[in-house]
């Protein structure tokens, strides 16, 4: 049975364990519907050219973990950005696990979807929220939507500000030969309301996983929120992330995705403004190696005037690993004084690596300015003889020069110890030891 | 300390080098001067070892070793410094980290370990004071937004830190204002020594009234067509190139 038939199959087992009379449950089956009719994404989908599901859809992928696994924290603690206090939602396997995790509800809610989407409380969020920006067309964005259960719920009323940055990791603990995860999150930031996070999501074994992950955030008049993706997964782990951001005036909403790893990487960033002076920034590092696969495709939806978005992706791209880049940029008609601004530079350092990289913009008002620039290259060789100069070797000389080209992504990260982890993950993947941290 | 013989080198099959003979001994300082495009920048490079050169025939030899198969790195940790003329950016690395890098390298070379972090900073406190150079400075991304003069103190304060045999100034003189130039001079000045030797490469005698040379080489057309004292620097200040090339071509 391939990996639709049974997912299709196991969302009646699913409807056994959840209350099927509560009004999300309509959403769930008009999800599955569409998914029943389109399955998953083809190389004949223009946006899925370059990245293939097919492999993956061979694997038996577990829909639903047999068993509880219990994780010790200082088995897992290095994923974590230990060094400062910060909010934790977390999961094993798919399921909650309360003793790694700190929610609140201290005047803020961070806590779990499973609870916001039973709990009377919650309704009024979620009548008003729950699959309201996702896409209900998208395949895999609506195969979520229909076992949506879990995930992380996040709430900051208006003028709050949570008193810590926000964690939400996954863990696959590998006791299923291979595992299909599907956590659905959703964060509401009220107006002049504030917020970071940090997601992660990580295997600890070779065993094979799939997460296809759907994030509905809404920042709302004013509001101003940080998310910061984290992916340096095992080489038999893949990820499709779907995000979704509604934004309203003045809000500043800044993603910054920073891809080390894992074996198929899809980032669908979806970005809505509905409103006015807002700004927009989606910003990645994405250094690869082995066959490892990384997709971003962004889209930047400008539906009222005067707002902004800047988009800034590095690529370093070694071995036999590939990148696509996709760019989409919507000006509509009415959106006049839009500035949008998309960059994609990449490094190629070996024959066999490959990126596609490509800018799409549709803009129909006038009054606005537009730019992109995709660039490909190798490292600057005066660069390389300045460095050697100094007596510094090839190899750590090289791993300088593309620190140095991925710096100014890294400079807009606000959590300094967040910032501190990434330079070490660079090192660490350019493989070498400079004498001092990144 | 430095023997060149017959050099010559060539880019992409073009000749720029054609027989340089050259000899540098310890204690020394050579200017070598020319007019545009004779070829300055370039035995700069090959000494260096930029493989963007092919060294067609003849040789650079160090203290009695040919130099030939060595890396510019290589080259480096036995000694030589190139001072460049236009200093690469690397944002996000800061002139601290760079230098600390740059040692604990050639020391890893020379099969030393790292040097202690408060050695280290003892040392770069100690040569930036030498070349009056703000402590914050040092925090700031390696030649990011640096002026032309920040750029060139840069340089002489990485070749204070790394204290080469042999120093190589391409054209430090050049976007230097007065001050600058003196601050640049006195440092390197201060760190020559009877164990080491310096050769200035400059267009202009500005520069030798602060590093006063013991040779003057007069390079043309890949050629060093006339080596005097210091006195040649005048010389060429007040005439000109002009009559070189047509002594060279006589």
């Amino acid at each position: 049975m391939d990996l639709k038939d049974k997912l299709v199959s196991s969302f009646m087992a699913f409807e056994n364990n959840i209350d099927i009379e509560h009004p999300v449950h309509d959403v769930r089956t008009e999800a599955m519907k569409n998914f029943e009719t389109k399955g998953f994404p083809s190389k004949k989908d223009e946006a899925w050219k370059y990245t293939s599901l097919n492999s993956l859809q061979k694997i038996d992928f577990s829909i639903f973990p047999k068993q509880e696994n219990a994780l010790e924290y200082k088995d897992v603690k290095k994923y974590f950005i230990h060094d400062i206090d910060t909010y934790k939602i977390v999961f094993v396997d798919g399921v909650f696990s309360s003793h790694l995790s700190e929610t609140t509800h201290d005047g803020v809610d961070i806590c779990l979807m499973s609870s916001a989407l039973t709990k009377p409380m919650y309704k009024q969020i979620i009548d008003v929220y729950f699959n309201k920006v996702a896409s209900k067309e998208e395949s895999l964005t609506t195969l979520n939507t229909a076992f949506s259960k879990e995930g992380a719920y996040i709430y900051i009323p208006k003028n709050k500000m949570p008193k810590k940055p926000v964690e939400i990791i996954h863990f696959a603990t590998g006791n299923e030969a291979s595992l299909m995860l599907q956590p659905r999150n959703l964060i509401v930031v009220e107006e002049n309301a504030e917020l970071q996070v940090i997601e992660r999501h990580q295997s600890l074994t070779s065993n094979e996983v799939l997460t296809n992950s759907v994030t509905e955030i809404f920042a709302a008049k004013s509001a101003n929120i940080d998310y910061y993706k984290v992916q340096n997964d095992a080489a038999t782990a893949s990820l499709i992330d779907n995000t979704y951001i509604n934004q309203k005036s003045k809000s500043f909403v800044n993603v910054h995705t920073f891809s080390f790893g894992g074996k198929l990487t899809r980032n669908n960033l979806n970005f809505y403004q509905n409103g006015e002076y807002m700004d927009s920034t989606m910003k990645g590092v994405t250094i690869l190696g082995e066959k490892q696969h990384v997709d971003h495709h962004t889209l930047v939806h400008h539906i009222e005037p005067n707002c902004e978005s800047h988009q800034d992706y590095k690529g370093i791209y070694g071995e036999n690993s590939t990148g696509v880049f996709n760019g989409k940029i919507i000006v509509d008609k009415i959106a006049q004084k839009t500035n949008a601004f998309q960059k994609n530079n990449n490094i190629l350092i070996s024959d066999k690596a490959t990126i596609n990289t490509k800018p799409q913009l549709e803009i129909f008002a006038d009054d606005v300015k537009c730019s992109h620039g995709c660039t490909i290259g190798q490292l600057d060789e005066d660069a390389m003889f300045y460095l050697q100069s100094r007596g510094i070797p090839e190899k750590e000389a090289r791993a300088l020069l593309m620190y140095a080209f991925a710096n100014n992504v890294l400079e807009s990260v606000r959590i300094p110890e967040l910032k501190a982890r990434i330079n070490k993950l660079i090192a660490k993947k350019l493989g070498v030891n400079l004498g001092f941290d990144l | 300390m430095l023997k060149i013989n017959d050099l010559h080198a060539s880019v992409e099959d073009k000749e720029i080098l054609k027989g340089i003979n050259l000899e540098v001994n310890a204690g020394e300082v050579h200017a070598i001067m020319g007019p545009n495009g004779s070829g300055k920048s370039t035995l700069a490079s090959v000494i260096a070892g930029k493989e963007e050169f092919e060294v067609t025939k003849g040789n650079v030899v160090l203290e009695g070793e040919d130099l030939e198969d060595d890396s510019p790195e290589e080259r480096a940790h036995k000694g030589v410094f190139l001072s460049f003329q236009y200093p690469v950016e690397i944002p996000g690395v800061s002139v601290t980290n760079f230098m600390k890098t740059a040692i604990n390298e050639t020391r890893k070379a020379k099969g030393l370990e790292d040097m202690p972090a408060n050695q280290m900073l003892k040392l770069i406190r100690e040569k930036a004071e030498m070349l009056e150079i703000d402590r914050k400075f040092l925090s700031r991304s390696l030649n990011q937004g640096f002026s032309g003069g920040e750029k060139k103190r840069n340089e002489i304060f990485q070749m204070a830190m790394l204290e080469p045999k042999l120093a190589i100034l391409d054209e430090t003189d050049s976007g230097l204002d007065i001050d600058a130039l003196r601050i640049v001079a006195n440092g390197v000045n201060k760190l020559k020594s009877k164990d080491n030797a310096v050769i200035v490469i400059t267009h202009y005698q500005r520069l030798l009234e602060y590093i006063v040379p013991d040779f003057v080489h007069v390079l043309h057309n890949g050629k060093i067509v006339k080596s005097g004292g210091k006195e040649l620097a005048l010389e060429l200040e007040a005439k000109g190139y002009d009559w070189i090339k047509n002594e060279a071509t006589v």
